[in-house]
């Protein structure tokens, strides 16, 4: 079709007085509006405007690399910038805080909400993944809240499980055993039952219960268990042994559950996490956990592994490459 | 060639039709499929008890469900429309009867060898690309043949010019060849095993995916339904599109710019400052190129507005360009790098999607098929267009609702996450910003619904249609009541 066709085809568009362009295709035909000026100005504008950026922003490839920007602003000066923010906020109590012992915290409102808030932060975080955000616990997982501690729950005793763990494979973690009495044949099931009823005897409420040294499962538990749950059944919390006498259980208080702790043992697993968190986060979370209800005052003299006091030399800060202290929550990762 | 038979001619072509009518039952079967599975997972996110291990987890029909509605749903509704348009606007038959035959079968069975490998867990990983290296063999052979076939009907047209739709649906058929060859460069581990590797790695793995990623909802999603706007549009208003110069203008800056938009996906990670800037500029400047489409398609109804209030097909294509452009405008706002910081890895982004997926892909296709499926089953009307209005009202409810919820919730929950206390500690922990989020994940889920409603309806509306039959007491699009269907008798298909 040459041009002389096309212009034949033309025609004027009754309702907007507009050309079309001659072509139709199965009815179809296009009107020859001009590009809406608005249109056409906010293209303009929006090139014109990222011209500018690339000016200023690292924007183009070229030999060596690309260019740099007027501004010098790259995604990592950004993120300093904002980590800075938050360091600053945090530097006026971690001045204080560093190094400040248990008690100095405890005896200053300032230091005491700012470990507070550190602590509930970092608690949400990484430890209501197993222990709840409310710190209630679960199948497993000890109840945070009550007076029930099974290493301790003193707040250098807090800070010692935090640190080192239990069952973790650190050095110093809180490590103890109990046998799998059933699975490994150290008695028959007829007598874990009676160790059972024996066991769940112990922390029964009935007021007409008999004597517990007239049970049938008395010379069983003295033989097997009074070594670590004591012989009164209360634990002993430097095996880690639970209190059997007050109803609260860690894996359950049915009979069946009692039943297979007692056949297949139990040995839950909390990791050390001085590698993992910094030492004021650490020391954060021991009075966090510590004023959650159950926290107990510190002993004469402590059962576990030494506190670092104020005037110790720093050997348990967190081994760091880096000489500059970033800000807290940002370097679990 | 002589004039006459360019607009008035007398020489029928026999189109054909059958491959298109096989499309569109495919469209309607996997959209409905599709969008089932998004009401299901979006049932598992709000209640987890929903995630049924180990085949039907969110994990595994989460990446189901994007491809079922992208490339099943939307892919059958392109292939159907565009093979529709091409005969129509070339006044050829499709090339080759044998392997338009085999696009259709070959297509449908991509997408089944697809769909088993994500529910069997077997992925590559990469968004939109998951199918292993078998699938994307046989995809690759399907997908040149439909370029061939529509190259070559082009070629054996019998109109002097190429239609602007035509434009449209050719570059988006070009580009995504490009584009699934280039991301899927993979090392099989061993030709007996699914598993393979891609040639990439890293950061340059990465880019390359939202390369592709990106390019496929703007040459898919974009492209290739706006092929769609410039041919049932003009048709279903009777009217000439608006403006040739605008549609050539932003036709070649969409494709263009488009390309260059990917690296948005990726602010705030190792890739290099510099991409990102690019990215991110070229994102901006897409906003107007963007704009020329729906500018183009709504700006055609000027003087026939007042059709809008009668026909409510032509009110689902409107809609779905007025949802066209409010994605792409929030679209270069999401991708400016301080917006970004904010909106990434939020809900927002799955509310964005889905008000451009929903509102977009969807109503175009919706507006497409009402106009369609009469023409090629020959009919005068659709069984019901009060039915048709019903199904826009419960579809738009459930979009605004859908995203709403995800606005809301997208940006709690980008704000939660990066919240302070006066001391320099986080505010809040991640789980806290999920017991924030689930009553805006009910409400996904009942948007959701209203949305899969909307379209079974659709499909009853079909069914009656292909049937025959016409509702009582139905007016149709210019307000004339309209008597029972009857078939059009007429042979000549072509006018």
């Amino acid at each position: 079709m040459t041009e002389q066709d096309n212009k034949h085809k033309i025609e004027v568009d009754k309702l907007s007085g507009v050309e079309t362009t001659g072509h139709e295709w199965d009815g179809l035909k296009e009107l020859n509006h001009p590009l809406p000026r608005w249109w056409l100005w906010i293209l303009y504008v929006s090139i014109i405007w990222s011209i500018g950026y690339w000016i200023v922003y690292p924007s183009w490839p070229i030999p060596g690399g690309a260019t740099k920007g007027t501004s010098g602003e790259t995604q990592f000066t950004a993120l300093k910038r904002s980590q800075n923010e938050i360091f600053l906020r945090q530097q006026v109590y971690l001045n204080k805080f560093e190094g400040a012992s248990f008690e100095a915290i405890m005896n200053d409102p300032e230091l005491y909400a700012f470990a507070m808030a550190g602590g509930r932060a970092m608690f949400k975080d990484n430890c209501a993944t197993c222990h709840g955000t409310g710190a209630s616990g679960g199948k497993g997982y000890p109840n945070l809240n009550d007076d029930d501690w099974l290493w301790g729950g003193s707040l250098e005793e807090i800070h010692a499980t935090l640190l080192h763990g239990i069952r973790s494979g650190d050095e110093d973690a809180h490590v103890s055993q109990m046998p799998a009495f059933g699975k490994e044949k150290l008695l028959t099931s007829i007598e874990v039952n009676t160790l059972t009823d024996y066991v769940l005897a112990m922390s029964s409420r009935d007021q007409e219960k008999p004597a517990m040294d007239t049970l049938a499962g008395h010379k069983l538990f003295q033989t097997n268990c009074a070594s670590c749950h004591a012989s009164n059944g209360q634990g002993d919390r430097e095996f880690g042994a639970p209190n059997l006498t007050d109803g609260i259980w860690l894996y359950g208080g049915e009979r069946g559950d009692v039943y297979e702790t007692i056949y297949n043992s139990r040995a839950g697993v909390m990791p050390a996490w001085k590698d993992r968190l910094d030492e004021n986060t650490l020391r954060q979370l021991a009075v966090y956990v510590h004023q959650l209800g159950g926290g107990e005052e510190t002993r004469e003299k402590p059962i576990l592994i030494a506190v670092p006091q104020e005037n110790d030399e720093k050997d348990t800060t967190p081994v760091d490459g880096e000489e500059e202290r970033k800000p807290q929550g940002t370097d679990n990762e | 060639m002589n004039t006459d038979t360019v607009t008035n001619s007398q020489e029928s072509v026999e189109y054909n039709y059958d491959v298109v009518k096989l499309f569109v039952i495919a469209t309607c079967f996997w959209g409905i499929i599709g969008m089932a599975v998004g009401v299901f997972i979006a049932l598992q996110m709000a209640f987890p008890a929903f995630n049924l291990e180990p085949y039907l987890t969110f994990g595994r029909l989460r990446p189901l469900h994007t491809s079922a509605v992208v490339f099943a749903f939307g892919g059958n509704a392109l292939f159907a429309t565009s093979y529709f348009v091409v005969q129509r606007t070339c006044r050829a038959r499709l090339w080759n009867d044998k392997l338009v035959s085999f696009t259709f079968w070959g297509y449908q069975a991509f997408i089944v060898i697809a769909a088993l490998g994500y529910v069997l867990g077997v992925t590559q990983a990469k968004e939109y690309a998951e199918p292993e290296w078998y699938a994307d063999i046989w995809l690759t052979i399907v997908w040149v043949s439909y370029l061939l076939v529509y190259m070559m009907t082009i070629v054996k047209r019998k109109e002097p010019h190429l239609y602007v739709a035509n434009w449209f649906f050719l570059s988006f058929i070009i580009t995504v060849a490009v584009l699934h060859l280039g991301n899927n460069i993979q090392i099989p581990v061993d030709w007996r095993f699914a598993k393979s590797y891609s040639a990439f790695s890293g950061v340059q793995s990465a880019m390359i995916q939202w390369w592709y990623g990106h390019n496929a909802v703007g040459f898919f999603l974009t492209s290739g339904f706006l092929g769609m706007v410039y041919y049932f549009i003009p048709k279903r208003a009777e009217r000439p599109v608006y403006s040739y110069r605008l549609s050539i203008i932003h036709f070649w800056s969409l494709i263009f710019i488009y390309i260059w938009a990917g690296p948005h996906h990726l602010h705030y990670t190792a890739l290099p400052d510099w991409a990102q800037t690019l990215g991110m500029t070229f994102s901006i400047i897409l906003w107007m190129p963007s704009w020329g489409g729906m500018i183009n398609g709504m700006m055609t109804l000027s003087g026939a507005w007042h059709k809008l209030q009668k026909d409510p097909v032509l009110r689902f294509m409107i809609v779905a360009l007025a949802f066209y452009g409010m994605s792409t405008f929030e679209g270069p706002l999401m991708s400016i790098r301080s917006v970004n910081a904010l909106s990434h890895y939020t809900d927002w982004t799955i509310g964005h999607v889905h008000s451009a997926a929903l509102g977009w892909v969807g109503f175009i296709t919706f507006g497409a098929l009402y106009y369609l499926i009469p023409v090629l089953w020959k009919r005068k009307e659709v069984y019901s267009l009060k039915l048709v209005n019903v199904h826009l009202w419960i579809a738009t409810i459930g979009i605004v609702l859908y995203i709403t919820a995800m606005w809301v919730s997208g940006i709690m929950q980008g704000l939660m996450w990066r919240a302070y206390d006066d001391l320099g500690f986080l505010s809040y922990s991640f789980v806290e910003t999920v017991v924030a989020m689930h009553p805006f994940y009910v409400i996904r889920v009942i948007g959701g619904l209203c949305f899969l409603a909307g379209a079974i309806i659709m499909v009853y509306n079909f069914y009656r249609t292909i049937k025959g039959d016409v509702r009582a007491g139905e007016v149709d699009k210019d307000g004339n009541p309209r008597e029972a269907q009857t078939t059009i008798t007429q042979t000549r298909i072509a006018g």
